[in-house]
């Protein structure tokens, strides 16, 4: 009797339904035999207490080597931290969350109330960057397990030159304005994405990444920390935190008496050389300069903003609701063009089978075809606005950098430059001057 | 000039200090949307639910991914995605609900004639699903959890036939708790979401059962 009714069932369901939701079909049997019913084992995640452990370790971490740099302004000691972060929070704890990371969470919490921003996180983002205002990087000296990780394969670093230096330097301005601008849209977290290093730390790279991980390190050899200076979007707020930081490495204790021992010390061209020509630009010439600025800042801005707004199709083409608007689409136009025809039941049994899992997963929500079409053009809409912002911040940038190299400055010393300078406290060896 | 540098330099930190405190305001206590708490409370049933701000800001719980059956349709993709190999979402039975079938529809492949354990008969491809005999005419269905890859076959055919006692779930004890999932990004019906850690299940039908059961480490899930 029972299989008999089983074996209806297997027949009546021969059409699969697509969301297979658990039903009770059956009763629940009641056994003669004393069978005791095991019980569904739920592992439980790691404990929530564990989090705010890391986030103490990442305080405790940030503190000492914030006094290793500016006090004991010891190389070795900071070396020695990295390769405890790099233990600690690359190979133990594999990665996540990350301060790098976080920025994404951050903007998404900022933009869809219904994301949960742990408090764990927020203090992720937000400690690295306090200390840096008051310390400099010290977070990237010697916290940061990707810092770490390069910094252990720097051996034979080559100074790329200023232009270069500056050129590439867009580069994590462009991958921070996009990853905000992803992030915001709730469309993907592309800073987790393209991590090079957390595949490293969990043995599991994919093939791709793998490869990518290991051409950055080897060139990381040569040019110290590429991932650093070319392209982690959290360095851009530790450098711009880290100018007007409180107080910060300097080369020497004391005074520095141009003995430029510590002229080619520093494997990321962070020390900015003297400049002593007092009087290098006459008046009229500095005002012509400001006029340009004034003029340029605003256009590329406009401009940029412009050209941005203007991608804001293929920005939003990676997105998955936009995706699924287009593949709604394209399928009503296949449907429309073949109600047009004849044999329509032969057809839709076919469309069964060529349907994606995306439209699949589509037919089997119930949402209707508006839905999601309303659902995709408020995503367009949010990428038409961010797509003004991320280009006009991309003018601006580049607008600051052309500033940057057009007005003069004055140095009298060998000096670290506050934003770039990782803290590493390598150059203070170099320093004939002790205390 | 040292001392106006001095200045504009403690300025600016004062600025940044204060972006940073209206930044972190702006997202702890953001409003809510009144329909569902994102700390695993559903609010319209909630009193509190106006005044509940603070609170939640401070209970901010850690979350991890789970993903929900009434949405998945067993694409297979959890199998493939997971940065984890094999990965951290696997198939879990939710004994009270099952209904023992002889034929059952997440063991068997369909049309199968003569219900033996043959390798050919069963849809799972790596025959991480135990078939019992208790009596007649019930039969225990087990996962062995090392062996499962979290492909969803049994799953669907589960769902489609029986009772839907069979259900893809996230294990949390593998589960890395990637900050974007992997999975989650690829998933065609968007069914994975952020659950707070306390609540780490959103399975269906476990009765008097709690999440939260301490995990025999590997082993089989019974
Ligand atoms: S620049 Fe970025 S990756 Fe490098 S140490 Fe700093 S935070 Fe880490
Ligand atoms: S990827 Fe999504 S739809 Fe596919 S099996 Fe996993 S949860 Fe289900
Ligand atoms: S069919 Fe797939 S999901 Fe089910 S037990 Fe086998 S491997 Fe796991
Ligand atoms: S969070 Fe990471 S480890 Fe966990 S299921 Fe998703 S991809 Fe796998």
């Amino acid at each position: 009797m029972y299989i008999v009714r089983c074996t209806s069932f297997f027949l009546l369901f021969l059409l699969l339904p697509l969301v297979t939701l658990p039903i009770q079909r059956f009763p629940k049997p009641e056994f003669e035999t004393n069978y005791t019913q095991p019980s569904t084992q739920i592992p439980v995640p790691r404990a929530e207490l564990l989090a705010y452990l890391d986030v103490l370790v990442l305080l405790v971490a940030l503190a000492l080597v914030s006094w290793l740099v500016l006090k004991k302004r010891s190389r070795l000691w900071v070396f020695a931290m990295s390769v405890f972060s790099l233990a600690y929070f690359g190979f133990y704890r594999e990665g996540c969350v990350c301060s790098i990371g976080s920025i994404q969470n951050v903007s998404l919490a900022l933009f869809d109330h219904s994301f949960v921003l742990p408090l764990t996180v927020l203090l992720f983002f937000l400690l690295p960057l306090v200390f840096t205002l008051f310390f400099g990087r010290t977070f990237c000296a010697a916290v940061c397990p990707f810092g770490a990780i390069q910094d252990l394969v720097a051996f034979k670093p080559q100074s790329l030159g200023s232009r270069l230096n500056t050129v590439l330097g867009i580069i994590p301005y462009l991958y921070l304005g996009l990853a905000v601008l992803f992030a915001a849209t709730g469309t993907d977290f592309i800073i987790c994405r393209y991590d090079p290093f957390v595949g490293i730390f969990r043995f599991n790279a994919s093939f791709g990444m793998f490869l990518f991980t290991g051409i950055l390190l080897l060139s990381g050899v040569f040019i110290a920390r590429p991932y650093c200076r070319f392209l982690c979007p959290y360095g851009v707020l530790l450098n711009w935190t880290s100018r007007f930081s409180r107080r910060h490495l300097t080369i020497t204790p004391k005074e520095c008496i141009q003995c430029r021992l510590c002229e080619n010390s520093c494997p990321y061209d962070a020390i900015d050389f003297p400049v002593t020509d007092k009087s290098p630009e006459s008046r009229p010439l500095m005002v012509k300069k400001m006029m340009m600025l004034t003029v340029l800042v605003p256009f590329l801005v406009l401009i940029f903003g412009y050209t941005g707004s203007r991608m804001q199709d293929t920005l939003a083409g990676v997105d998955y609701r936009v995706k699924l608007a287009k593949e709604v689409m394209a399928l009503s136009k296949m449907q429309d063009a073949k109600a047009g025809s004849r044999e329509p039941g032969a057809g839709s049994r076919k469309q069964v089978q060529d349907d994606s899992f995306e439209i699949k997963a589509y037919k089997a929500s119930g949402k209707t075809e508006s839905q999601v079409y309303s659902e995709a053009s408020a995503v367009l809409k949010k990428f038409y606005l961010g797509g003004w912002l991320f280009g006009g911040f991309t003018g601006l940038v580049i607008a600051m950098l052309i500033a940057g190299r057009m007005l003069p400055v004055y140095r009298k010393d060998y000096v670290t430059n506050k934003g770039r300078c990782f803290s590493c406290a390598r150059c203070t060896d170099y320093c004939p001057i002790k205390s | 000039m040292p001392g106006r540098r001095e200045f504009l330099n403690t300025l600016m930190r004062g600025g940044i200090l204060a972006a940073l405190g209206l930044l972190s305001g702006a997202v702890i206590f953001r409003s809510r949307d009144g329909k569902s708490c994102s700390y695993g409370f559903d609010c319209s049933g909630c009193s509190r639910s106006k005044s509940c701000m603070l609170p939640a800001a401070l209970e901010a719980r850690q979350t991890v991914w789970q993903l929900d059956m009434t949405k998945c349709i067993q694409c297979g993709r959890c199998a493939t995605n997971c940065v984890m190999s094999p990965s951290a979402v696997k198939c879990t039975h939710a004994f009270a609900m099952c209904g023992y079938c002889d034929l059952c529809g997440g063991y068997f492949k369909p049309g199968t004639k003569i219900l033996t354990t043959a390798a050919e008969n069963q849809l799972c491809p790596t025959n991480a699903l135990k078939r019992k005999f208790i009596e007649d005419p019930f039969f225990e269905y087990t996962i062995d959890e090392e062996l499962c890859i979290g492909c969803g076959k049994c799953v669907k055919g589960c769902g489609a036939f029986g009772n839907g006692s069979l259900q893809l779930q996230v294990r949390h004890d593998r589960c890395k708790n990637c900050n974007e999932c992997s999975i989650a990004r690829n998933c065609p019906s968007q069914a994975f979401t952020r659950v707070p850690a306390n609540k780490p299940s959103l399975m269906r039908g476990l009765g008097k059962e709690r999440p939260g059961t301490a995990a025999k480490k590997g082993g089989v899930d019974a």
